[in-house]
């Protein structure tokens, strides 16, 4: 270069890249520190307020916590169980069946559309969701109850499991189905005998994670579900009738006026936070498993 | 001619006046004005060896081919020429490679300064596609921090001259990089790398993902530069080497076999293997 | 002695009946089930315009859209601007506090750090996007507002008070239930989802483009400068578009921390309202079908403005795989 006076010199060039560095490691542990600080401030005040009566009585009125009577979510964990089980009963097969759509006939002229609308869906908001079954489910059966809080779940889940089926399909390679169609099984054999199994963890994966996110999901159920201080009568009820669920829980807790609530807030935080949490883990570990074979 | 010969002497003295760096003795081994030299050069991936005591000399104003069969170390060797496998993860650098007497691997060396003097070519033109024509050529230039829109534009036209592009596309300089065929892209990336006066330029395979036409532009490009830089290629095709090169050096296994003028090797190899490469008998 | 099998399935007719129908009843049920999606969506459109009609004609689409007042008390009128404005707002400020640290880490991950940190850092960010909204909204209540409360708003607002008392309207309430809080909490929600999206999109830049650019001599961030980023603002710009989805629709932490003011103008650090909020707030006890059609109209926006920003960000990703990644 004709005149090195007017460049930037090496030395400049090197300061300014260790700058870069150091500008990107405290970025990165300044944004990790406020998320740590949540969980840690989450587990230190649920735990706190853990007890056996959590596990075992109901909520009652407000007056029960305040006068010191014993008051528990059991009601809400079942409930909980019940809605999100019955939340992955339907959005397993029409997650699966959309997956396979685009996988195994890729050359359909649906799939663009479906791919786009699926993507689209997964990207709304999931009080949406909730609106949708209010409107489907909650108005022509004349109340709320957990069957609709299911299919709000549903309706989240949904995208989510048809996009990881689709993307466990397709990792198989096409040479497993030339080799099922060559030794004379139908289409449809191949795909449930050699294509599935192959990607079976990651197929479970992808509901592991559509059930954890939607497990921690409250605005959908707020009117679907709807929330109840009590265990119904009969284990019916709960489906079909207004039942009570963790998220949703939190929230009305946290709201509410009553300290002793605010306790049990935190309770229902860290029981959340730990089912959540958990099936993250255990669907990372199958994935990491998946990677080694 | 007279910008080379003067930046030559201001890179030489920036070496030497900012970092203390031993000159070693050039060996003459009987080859004039060798530019670089490697010595015991050996590169490992983690525990599988790269190539191994590689010691041989590029002379200045000649072209050095590398030939051989695949795998067997000749771009993991050009790459060491340039200290790019410091950006390898798990490569292991041991030995020697001197530029004009100086190890560039020696601790003070900062590896920015070896990459500008000695440019390197890839098998795929990578053109930086968000960036228009002039923008490409004179990349390396505005890394400097050169504003000089009249240094720029003499910068610019001189490297596309070099590389035989500038008639093509003097009139749609603007228009960005990816837009150009491939034979032109890669002519592209020569521009690119001549821009910022190098001292030594390295091609690994440049024209096999080519046609043949715009190959044998790339060939009369090379017989051009060699004028002024000391160029070394690697390269699969045994004609082109034999057609460009001055002197060659056949890998076989990660070890250097054989190297000499490339009309001896050609005509009369000492060894064996080397003669049953050249004569098809593998690779 | 598998060929006998074959041979006898394809030969007899119930056997070529069975893969026929076989394959003919898979296929249509996953072509139903697939179908089921794209009901689903529809019905989403379709059920929001219808049980927002009402709303709309008694206000009229424009009237409704800008109008200011919600009363669902009095006058029942009811006006969507506060909560569009809110939510714009919010996540708009949310976005642009985001972004920054975002790609800071995304890049961080991808270029800098040794693979090990790099999976740490990588699953730390899952695991926090996995946070479900209402825990991060119960700390939000209990300890980040309260925090914010005594540590930054009074303060300010005691500064303001005694040196520039005018611009006091405009501060607003420092209680620490508000917009500012809100959107700080929102950024932080926003934060992995958006590192994700960048930190792809920089991994896909060909190894290629980063050699050029050493090459030249650039020294690790003239690296990135230079050959990756640009080469990966697509796909950034893309994973931009959808974390503005994601944050328009975040609900529960921002309906707990923002106030509920559903009325304008709002201030900087006072209460105020989103989209997503108010319908949490008011959907349970709407009564009176006037109101719940005005909540299902704000669904309706809330749906529209989504779906166009999901398509969007469609629309480039498929631009992009099509160019092979430029958006030239």
């Amino acid at each position: 270069m004709k005149n090195f006076s007017e460049h930037k010199t090496l030395w400049q060039r090197n300061l300014w890249d260790r700058f870069m560095v150091a500008l990107l490691t405290f970025s990165t542990i300044m944004v990790m520190l406020p998320l740590l600080i949540i969980i840690g401030y989450v587990v230190v005040n649920g735990i706190s307020a853990l007890n056996w009566d959590l596990f075992t009585q109901e909520l009652g009125s407000p007056a029960r916590a305040m006068q010191g009577k014993s008051t528990g979510l059991i009601h809400t964990m079942l409930g909980t169980a019940v809605v999100d089980l019955l939340a992955i009963i339907i959005a397993a097969p029409v997650g699966l069946g959309a997956g396979i759509m685009l996988s195994e006939y890729p050359d359909h002229k649906l799939n663009p559309i479906l791919r786009v609308i699926n993507d689209t869906l997964n990207g709304m908001p999931a009080i949406l969701k909730g609106l949708l079954a209010f409107a489907l489910i909650v108005k022509p059966m004349g109340t709320f109850s957990g069957l609709s809080g299911g299919f709000a779940l549903a309706f989240v889940m949904i995208p989510i499991i048809a996009r990881s089926t689709e993307s466990a399909l397709m990792s198989i390679p096409w040479s497993i189905r030339e080799a099922g169609l060559a030794i004379g099984l139908p289409r449809w054999r191949v795909v449930l005998s050699t294509v599935m199994p192959a990607a079976r963890t990651g197929l479970v994966t992808g509901f592991l994670i559509a059930f954890a996110r939607a497990a921690g999901e409250a605005a959908p159920l707020m009117f679907t579900s709807f929330g109840n201080n009590y265990l119904p009568n009969h284990w019916t009820g709960m489906i079909l009738g207004p039942v009570d669920t963790l998220p949703q829980r939190l929230y009305s807790l946290a709201i509410s006026p009553y300290k002793e609530w605010h306790e049990l807030g935190w309770a229902a935080g860290i029981v959340l936070l730990g089912f959540v949490v958990t099936l993250f883990i255990i669907a990372r570990m199958l994935t990491r498993e998946k990677n080694y074979d | 001619m007279d910008i080379m010969l003067k930046n030559k002497k201001l890179a030489g003295a920036v070496v030497s006046e900012k970092t203390n760096i031993p000159n070693k003795k050039i060996e003459e081994n009987g080859l004039p004005g060798i530019r670089m030299e490697s010595r015991d050069l050996t590169v490992k991936y983690g525990t599988v060896t790269g190539v191994k005591n590689i010691s041989l000399p590029i002379c200045n104003e000649k072209v050095t081919a590398l030939i051989g069969p695949s795998g067997c170390g000749k771009t993991t060797f050009l790459r060491s020429l340039n200290r790019m496998h410091d950006i390898t993860r798990n490569a292991t650098v041991s030995g020697e490679v001197l530029l004009d007497g100086r190890n560039i691997y020696h601790p003070k060396v900062n590896p920015v300064d070896i990459r500008r003097k000695v440019g390197i070519i890839f098998q795929k033109p990578t053109p930086f596609p968000t960036m228009s024509i002039f923008n490409n050529v004179v990349a390396g230039l505005k890394l400097v921090g050169i504003k000089n829109k009249k240094l720029l534009n003499e910068v610019c036209e001189r490297a596309l001259k070099q590389a035989a592009l500038f008639d093509e596309v003097k009139d749609r300089l603007n228009s960005p990089g990816g837009s150009l065929s491939g034979g032109q892209q890669q002519r592209l990336s020569i521009a690119r790398a001549l821009a910022i006066e190098p001292e030594v330029i390295l091609m690994d395979e440049p024209t096999s993902s080519l046609d043949p036409q715009s190959s044998s532009k790339i060939e009369d490009l090379i017989h051009e530069l060699k004028k002024n830089y000391a160029i070394v290629i690697v390269t699969h095709n045994l004609q082109q080497a034999g057609r460009v090169s001055d002197n060659t050096g056949f890998f076989y296994l990660g070890e250097l076999v054989e190297f000499g003028e490339t009309e001896k090797i050609y005509t009369n190899p000492a060894n064996k293997r080397t003669e049953e490469y050249l004569t098809g008998k593998f690779g | 002695m598998k060929d006998k099998q074959k041979e006898g399935i394809s030969k007899k007719p119930l056997g070529i009946i069975y893969r026929w129908l076989g394959d003919r009843i898979f296929f249509t049920l996953a072509f139903a089930l697939g179908l089921t999606i794209i009901v689903l969506s529809v019905s989403m459109a379709w059920v929001l315009s219808d049980e927002s009609s009402l709303a709309f004609k008694e206000f009229g689409i424009g009237g409704f859209l800008t109008g200011t007042t919600w009363n669902p008390g009095v006058g029942l009128k009811f006006g969507a601007l506060p909560f569009i404005l809110g939510t714009m707002v919010t996540s708009v400020a949310a976005l642009a506090i985001a972004f920054l640290p975002a790609i800071a880490i995304g890049i961080f991950i991808a270029e800098y750090a040794p693979k090990w940190i790099g999976s740490i850092i990588d699953n730390l960010i899952h695991l926090i996007a996995a946070i479900p909204s209402v825990v991060v909204g119960i700390w939000g209540i209990f300890a980040f507002a309260p925090w914010m409360r005594e540590s930054v708003y009074i303060p300010v607002f005691n500064w303001t008070a005694n040196n520039w008392p005018s611009l006091l309207p405009v501060l607003g309430n420092p209680m620490g239930y508000g917009i500012a809080t809100a959107t700080i909490i929102l950024a932080l929600m926003i934060i992995p989802f958006t590192t994700v999206l960048t930190r792809d999109a920089i991994s896909k830049v060909p190894r290629e483009q980063r050699e050029a650019a050493w090459a030249l001599g650039a020294t690790r961030w003239e690296v990135i400068r230079m050959a990756v980023l640009p080469y990966a603002r697509g796909g950034i710009l893309a994973g931009v578009m959808l974390s503005f989805g994601r944050a328009i629709g975040e609900t529960m932490a921002v309906a707990m921390l923002i106030g509920n003011k559903n009325t304008l103008p709002f201030t900087i650090i006072g209460p105020a309202a989103t989209m997503p909020s108010v319908i949490i707030n008011e959907f349970r006890e709407a009564v009176g079908s006037l109101h719940v059609s005005s909540l299902m109209g704000i669904g309706l926006v809330l749906f529209v403005i989504s779906l166009t920003v999901n398509l969007i960000a469609a629309y480039i990703t498929r631009k992009l795989s099509a160019t092979g990644g430029q958006l030239v």
